[in-house]
């Protein structure tokens, strides 16, 4: 059945109200079981040995004393991970980062793994395990590995023939940006770099797992996408998809780094190897080395406008390093780096550069923050140079509906002009500011997504319903999909009960990112409610045995259209269902969908922030995020969302940086040395909530949990720039990089 | 490895294990208890998330060996609620929306209710401080504070109201 997936601009009952989240007492309880809070009988633990080498060759593994050792059930090298992936070069890096197999690419890249009667155990059989290695040049520095005499990471990869740590170019664009800068009377060129930094979820990556002899295999893990969990465990150990059920834990945080499989084919061969489940769960330093932070970038960016404020033309070259293997990294900051804005004349350039650093993955709106960085600091060095307010500057040159965007399409209504008049508004505009204050202001883009996506509703007797998603509940999709599908049956929200189904019980369901949670089954769970409402219009009319053409549904129930039928009272729904057993059986709505149309996002964000010229230390006085979020289905976590990424964004811009020694060894893997904010940090962050609705979506949704970390590394460089007296182009602007920038502007 | 037999309180009842003379209280707990309300963040004291309560005294139970649970008194999350009464404090997290994915929630609550055993009506930079050793990376912070900020004038409400009663 297909359904209009246009706006429809109808009034709401329930949607946009605040109620509890569903799964909130299991949560403030303990009663919640994340990834490493599963066990099963007979489980073994497992653990990994990791390369303490940057770059390295291995020549050899002896695991026989490990293997000899009382309790050790399984001993797996890459040698017990055959490639299977038929030459499909994505599948086989995903495996190779599993474990490494010739060479080490990393420090903390998996060589060996154990699986033992207990942890004490797994321990010491990994100190058994005797790996030679010869050690090799390495390189982990993204503009380094651009020279031409830099250690090649990935031999397989060249540019012109010639082997080459640049793995990929992008090029985004229109017009002609020689005539563009031309007509400027103003250009500026300013170069920048952001370091490494790790989403830093509270909950190390954790699963169980269990292979039998029949090929059977369960796996629960703490994902973002159970449903591509399970192909790329089925396809890399050679199992049937259908006999791998992959059940997602609760989910401790993920913000893109657990899209990806880091260790969960490793437990599953171990499982299989052993004939036992196996419990495998990270350690932090674990998280730090061997999972998937962002990039760290170098990015020059060069804006040319005239007198009376209009950008003529705008030209970035960015660089980011991906890791020892090749992804879309560089192209979503080509692509992300001018969307706010409607340039005549417009050019990004994007390398992906291979390092000995752990391989990326996502991070809440990837790749965008740096290019945001380097962009929106930029811009407010050409208002200051024409002597224009920055907020006005980004207005006169604000993308609207119809620009066409640098990256391609045509925008449809969107948001970025409203917020910014939000922020001429908001009176954080007009507070005072004292000494050695600064306040700073940034805008930043993210293209939303939606995808395979597939939901069930099943109406019980009773007249409650269960409804069964396939994306994960990061932070209150529960709430949002039980609001929804409350609002489309028309009953009460405590009436529904949603579950998030695992790979044996529903379609696949794309992974729970790109902010795509919402959209997509909040857009399903509207087209099977609607389907179930069709059943349920079918037994209303047979029970009046009337057409059902006559029925339609309001308010919970089905109601006989037309004077003809005034004397037959409506059926709730809980009327109808009571009947189900003997109607016509159980009543179901389902929808499987591609859900296209997301929106794209923009966020205004504002900061005040205290520098201390002794010290060089910032402190964050007062922060307002401005975002469009299309409909706020249950705005405390539409607020959620701004607030959290704003205080990602904030310990990325100040604090968080991942430091490598001249070993290219990590040298701060842990929470003390990677400092995040914590509480005593950060103030209460203000929120506004603009509604543009996606004319692309029923309810007008658009995706709102990544665009909030865009703005903050720029928002807050031109804060402490205003503040210090001092451009800053170098992420995170940590103390000794302040007093620096101020030493250096002192001495002239 | 010979194993150490200690026996403790937990959350007011008698418990009674035998672990190993190196095994943190958390993997006690979560373990051989079966209590995996505590969640291990870091291991190395630096997330607050197996924030526990050992005599009443706030401790991350991840620094904490098994065997000096002997004879103690332990509180975890799993003990804050009276039966089926959520605690002002775990009420109030779910009013004020202060979770998202939850992991730090746990940590969060036990750290709070410390707070406000020893401080009945802490400032906003009170709380900040004293819970600026419970790492969150979802919500900035910002509802937690309301939360534990509403909750303490719930706590303050309720000893009032059994107050009265009394007389």
């Amino acid at each position: 059945m297909s359904f209009d997936q246009k706006f429809t601009d109808q009034e709401f009952k329930v949607v946009g109200s605040r109620p509890p989240r569903p799964d909130g007492v299991d949560k403030v309880t303990g009663r919640a079981r994340y990834g490493a809070d599963a066990s099963a009988p007979g489980q073994l633990v497992a653990r990994i040995l990791r390369s303490p080498h940057a770059h390295a060759v291995i020549r050899k593994i002896d695991t026989s004393k490990a293997e000899k050792l009382k309790g050790v059930k399984a001993v797996l090298t890459s040698k017990d991970l055959p490639d299977l992936t038929n030459g499909n070069r994505g599948n086989f890096d995903i495996l190779e980062n599993c474990m490494a197999r010739d060479r080490a690419l990393y420090d903390g890249h998996a060589v060996a793994a154990v699986a033992a009667v207990d942890e004490v155990t797994a321990r010491k059989a990994l100190k058994l395990i005797k790996v030679d290695y010869k050690i090799l040049p390495h390189v982990t520095d993204v503009d380094k590995a651009m020279a031409d005499d830099a250690p090649i990471v990935q031999p397989h990869i060249a540019q012109n023939n010639k082997p080459s740590n640049i793995a990929n170019i992008s090029e985004f664009g229109h017009g002609d940006i020689e005539a563009g800068f031309a007509q400027a009377d103003v250009v500026i060129e300013k170069s920048y770099k952001t370091e490494q930094t790790h989403q830093g979820y509270i909950e190390p990556h954790a699963c169980l797992a269990s292979v039998g002899p029949d090929g059977q295999g369960e796996l629960w893990v703490t994902t973002q996408g159970h449903f591509t969990f399970r192909t790329v465990c089925a396809t890399l150990l050679g199992m049937d998809i259908a006999k791998l059920k992959v059940t997602s834990s609760e989910i401790g945080g993920g913000f893109g780094g657990k899209t990806h499989v880091w260790m969960e084919p490793v437990a599953l061969a171990l499982s299989r190897k052993a004939n036992r489940p196996v419990k495998l769960v990270m350690n932090r330093d674990e998280v730090f080395k061997a999972s998937g932070p962002t990039c760290s970038t170098s990015i020059d960016v060069k804006i040319g406008a005239t007198k009376d404020g209009t950008v003529t033309a705008a030209s970035a070259t960015l660089r980011y390093q991906d890791g020892p293997f090749p992804g879309p990294w560089g192209m979503l900051g080509a692509m992300t780096s001018w969307a706010c804005y409607d340039i005549a004349n417009v050019k990004s350039v994007a390398y992906d550069v291979l390092v000995n650093r752990p391989k990326v993955a996502a991070y809440r709106a990837p790749s965008a923050p740096m290019a945001a960085f380097a962009v929106e600091s930029t811009m407010d060095m050409v208002a200051a140079e024409i002597g224009m307010d920055p907020v006005d500057f980004r207005i006169k040159n604000a993308a609207s509906e119809g620009s066409k965007a640098s990256y391609g399409p045509t925008y449809g209504p969107i948001g970025i002009g409203p917020t910014l008049e939000a922020v001429k508004k908001h009176p954080h505009m007009r507070a005072r500011l004292g000494k050695n204050q600064g306040r700073g202001m940034a805008c930043g883009f993210w293209f939303n997504f939606g995808g395979q996506t597939c939901v069930d509703l099943n109406i019980g007797v009773d007249g409650t319903v269960n409804l069964i998603v396939g994306t994960v509940d990061v932070g209150g999709a529960r709430a949002s999909m039980s609001l929804i599908a409350a609002e489309e049956l028309g009953i009460p929200y405590d009436r529904i009960k949603c579950n998030i189904g695992d790979t044996a019980s529903l379609g696949h369901n794309d992974t729970t990112e790109g902010s795509r949670g919402t959209f997509s089954s909040g857009m399903a769970t509207i087209y099977a409610a609607r389907d179930a409402i069709e059943v349920m219009k079918q037994r209303a009319a047979k029970a009046w045995e009337i057409d059902v053409a006559d029925v339609e549904w309001r308010d919970g129930a089905a109601h006989a259209v037309g004077v003809a039928h005034s004397n037959l009272a409506p059926l709730s729904l809980q009327e109808i269902a009571a009947k189900s057993p003997t109607t016509g059986g159980p009543i179901a709505g389902h929808n499987e969908s591609v859900a296209d149309g997301a929106g794209v996002s923009f966020a205004s964000h504002i900061c005040d922030v205290e520098v201390d010229p002794e010290t060089g230390a910032t402190k964050v006085l007062r922060y307002t995020v401005i975002q469009d979020a299309g409909k706020a289905i249950h705005p405390d976590y539409v607020e959620g969302q701004f607030q959290g990424g704003a205080a990602q964004g904030i310990g990325w811009a100040l604090n968080e940086e991942y430091v490598y020694g001249e070993d290219g060894c990590l040298k701060n893997p842990g929470f003390l040395d990677y400092r995040i904010p914590v509480c005593s940090d950060l103030p209460f962050i203000d929120t506004e909530i603009l509604e543009i609705p996606n004319p692309n979506h029923p309810y007008g949704i658009r995706g709102v949990g990544e665009t909030s970390i865009v703005p903050p590394l720029a928002a807050i460089g031109n804060a402490v720039s205003n503040a210090a007296g001092v451009r800053l182009n170098h992420v995170p602007m940590s103390p000794p990089r302040i007093l620096k920038a101020i030493k250096e502007q002192a001495q002239g | 490895m010979s194993g150490v037999h200690v026996s403790t309180t937990v959350n007011g009842d008698d418990a009674e294990f035998v672990c190993h003379p190196g095994e943190s209280l958390l993997d006690v707990l979560r373990d051989r208890l079966g209590l995996t309300g505590a969640k291990e963040g870091c291991g190395t004291g630096d997330c607050g998330a197996c924030s526990v309560t050992l005599d009443g005294q706030l401790v991350c139970s991840c620094l904490v060996l098994g065997a000096e649970a002997e004879g103690r008194k332990i509180t975890t999350v799993e003990g804050l609620a009276d039966g089926d009464k959520l605690h002002p404090l775990q009420q109030q997290f779910i009013d004020k929306a202060a979770l998202q994915c939850g992991i730090c929630t746990p940590g969060f609550l036990v750290a709070a209710k410390a707070l406000l055993d020893e401080n009945p009506s802490p400032t906003e930079e009170e709380i900040r401080f004293a819970l600026a050793g419970n790492l969150c990376r979802c919500t900035g912070y910002d509802k937690i504070v309301r939360a534990v900020d509403a909750a303490a004038k719930d706590v303050k409400k309720q000893k009032a109201r059994v107050k009265a009663k009394r007389k």
